[in-house]
């Protein structure tokens, strides 16, 4: 291309908008935060991939179990996704279900409590969650485990034997459970509570009950809240450390028996526990772990959009 | 089906706050009533208290009674949720269900009453709904797609089939009209005629014309000054209220000397 072709193409360039300072002041601050959230996202990837090149390339002998890095991370990517969805199974309903009676059917002032009490969940460090497990809920499920090993062997997650410690899988879940209610409440209750009086109204008008309304106006319009929810507690259970750490008793790979003392544990979990002892190429192949938990939790967040967007005509969004 | 509504000393509250005093009135079965008033002299919550839509809202409460077909809606066991169900109601902006296809929309209330129906019978029903609704040629080939994506007028049109798919006795519009072009207007207020030879209609129009086109009756809400509640001044033939009517305040309203 010629000068002559650059200059009659910047000629043919409408003039720029006319835009105040503050505009674009404020424009400017808010592509910066746009621009440096990627640019920590990238630094984090890099950083994984880099320091987890040693682990990757080194022959399968010299890796922990030494049968390789993958063989060393797939039992712990395993336990990770057990946790985390054991505790995404029972929080998902029971938060959506607070969230409910908190927009819909509680008293004014039960449901102000109520609310503030969820959000206080929130604030409990996890190593308190993770004693608390340790020392309170752990010991109180011992008889249940006892009792689904005897009643409930034939479904494969109670095959047992049952742990007498109470320190399984199921436990590491139901904490990990309670640590994510608060957010996917939280969120859940927020977009109920946003749910157009039009489309409730239009609900309520044609003979529907509560329950009906809640069908029709509210679940269908706070869908994609709820689910988004659901994916931060889910990365915040895939991502907790400590309390797993605290509450599961680790020993032996992989397992769908949730109630037994042998369980494969998590990778945050396992970070936290190996990596004071470790040095060189076993710091390597941990961090090979974190980079493989980074992957999971951006599959899952992709997942979830997908899911949200599948359908986005219908989102009310139009 | 069309039934008459007889009203008695029907006070409504919101809270504290007596929004509509002592009005007593008998709408006639298959025919149009229209109800017209300035802003706030409680004419859309009278029409809501009709179906006990009014009671929606937190505080909200009726004194008085609403016989339809000798049964009181605020009889102590009635349900309000059956209520609805006898009673359609249009609103002021349309609000087709945006989640749901307009085939899904126009059955919604039906799908309520827990009747299995059959595909075939349930597709019957969306087509006499639809075109109840002069909406069946515009839609036919798009069933599936979302209700939210038609005009507004289409829109209006989708909740007028949705209300008359469930058969109702009684069909109330709050000013279904007013968020929609002439055109549409024109369209809705043909289906208020033909639809009246099956429903009682009972419109609440900030258009006095409209009024006039659609209506055999006409109530004149009013009040008499802000805070004081809101009262049927006049009910009668159309015709007359808008040439003779019997009350000065009407008059004044209806040729834009008021106040």
């Amino acid at each position: 291309m010629t000068s002559l072709d650059t200059q009659r193409r910047k000629d043919a360039q409408p003039p720029k908008p006319v835009r105040s300072p503050g505009d674009r002041t404020f424009a400017g601050l808010s592509t910066g935060a746009g621009i440096l959230i990627l640019l920590v996202l990238a630094g984090v990837a890099a950083f994984l991939v880099s320091e987890s090149l040693d682990a990757i390339s080194a022959p399968a002998e010299d890796i922990a179990g030494g049968e390789g890095v993958w063989a060393y991370v797939g039992p712990l990517v395993f336990g990770t996704l057990v946790a985390a969805v054991i505790a995404l199974v029972v929080a998902t309903p029971l938060g959506v279900a607070i969230a409910l009676f908190i927009t819909y059917y509680a008293p004014k002032r039960v449901a102000a409590t109520l609310g503030y009490l969820i959000d206080l969940l929130a604030a409990i460090p996890s190593v308190v969650y993770g004693f608390w497990g340790l020392a309170a809920l752990a010991p109180a499920m011992v008889p249940f485990y006892a009792w689904a090993e005897d009643n409930l062997s034939f479904i494969p997650f109670f095959a047992g034997p049952a742990s007498a410690t109470g320190r399984t899988m199921l436990t590491a879940g139901l904490v990990l459970a309670i640590m994510i209610l608060p957010i996917i409440s939280a969120i859940s209750r927020e977009v109920f509570s946003q749910a157009p009086a039009l489309h409730r109204e239009a609900a309520l008008a044609l003979g529907a009950t509560r329950w009906e309304m809640i069908k029709m106006a509210v679940l269908p319009y706070g869908k994609s809240g709820v689910i988004g929810g659901s994916m931060l507690g889910l990365g915040r259970a895939l991502g907790e450390t400590l309390a797993v750490a605290i509450v599961l008793s680790v020993s032996g790979g992989v397992t769908f028996n949730l109630i037994s003392s042998s369980n494969p544990s998590t990778i945050a979990a396992n970070i936290a526990l190996q990596f004071p002892e470790s040095s060189g190429l076993g710091v390597s192949t941990l961090i090979f772990t974190g980079l493989v938990l980074f992957v999971i939790t951006l599959a899952v967040n992709m997942l979830a959009r997908y899911v949200v967007n599948r359908r986005a005509d219908f989102s009310g969004a139009n | 089906m069309a039934k008459r509504i007889d009203v008695s000393d029907l006070d409504i509250f919101y809270g504290n706050f007596k929004a509509v005093e002592g009005v007593n009135v008998s709408i006639e079965p298959r025919s149009v009533t229209a109800l017209i008033g300035p802003s706030g002299c409680g004419k859309s919550t009278f029409l809501r208290s009709l179906n006990r839509m009014h009671e929606v809202i937190p505080g909200a409460r009726v004194e008085g009674k609403v016989v339809i077909d000798g049964q009181d809606l605020y009889g102590s066991d009635v349900d309000p949720v059956d209520v609805r169900r006898q009673i359609g109601m249009v609103f002021q902006r349309p609000n087709p269900f945006p989640t749901m296809s307009i085939y899904d929309n126009v059955v919604a209330g039906v799908r309520l009453n827990a009747r299995k129906m059959k595909k075939s019978d349930l597709d019957d029903l969306v087509e006499s709904s639809l075109k109840g609704a002069n909406l069946w040629n515009e839609v036919k080939d798009r069933l599936d797609r979302p209700g939210s994506g038609l005009s507004g007028g289409q829109q209006q049109r989708l909740c007028i089939a949705r209300a008359i798919a469930v058969q109702p006795e009684v069909l109330l519009m709050d000013e279904p009209c007013s968020a929609l072009d002439p055109i549409s207007t024109l369209a809705i207020e043909d289906l208020m005629t033909e639809l009246k030879d099956r429903f009682t209609i009972v419109i609440v129009t900030h258009n006095m014309q409209q009024a006039a086109r659609v209506s055999e009756q006409t109530g004149f809400f009013n009040l008499n000054g802000v805070g004081q509640p809101g009262r049927l001044i006049e009910f009668n033939p159309t015709e007359k209220i808008f040439s003779n009517p019997d009350q000065k305040a009407t008059e004044d309203y209806i040729s834009g000397r008021f106040g």
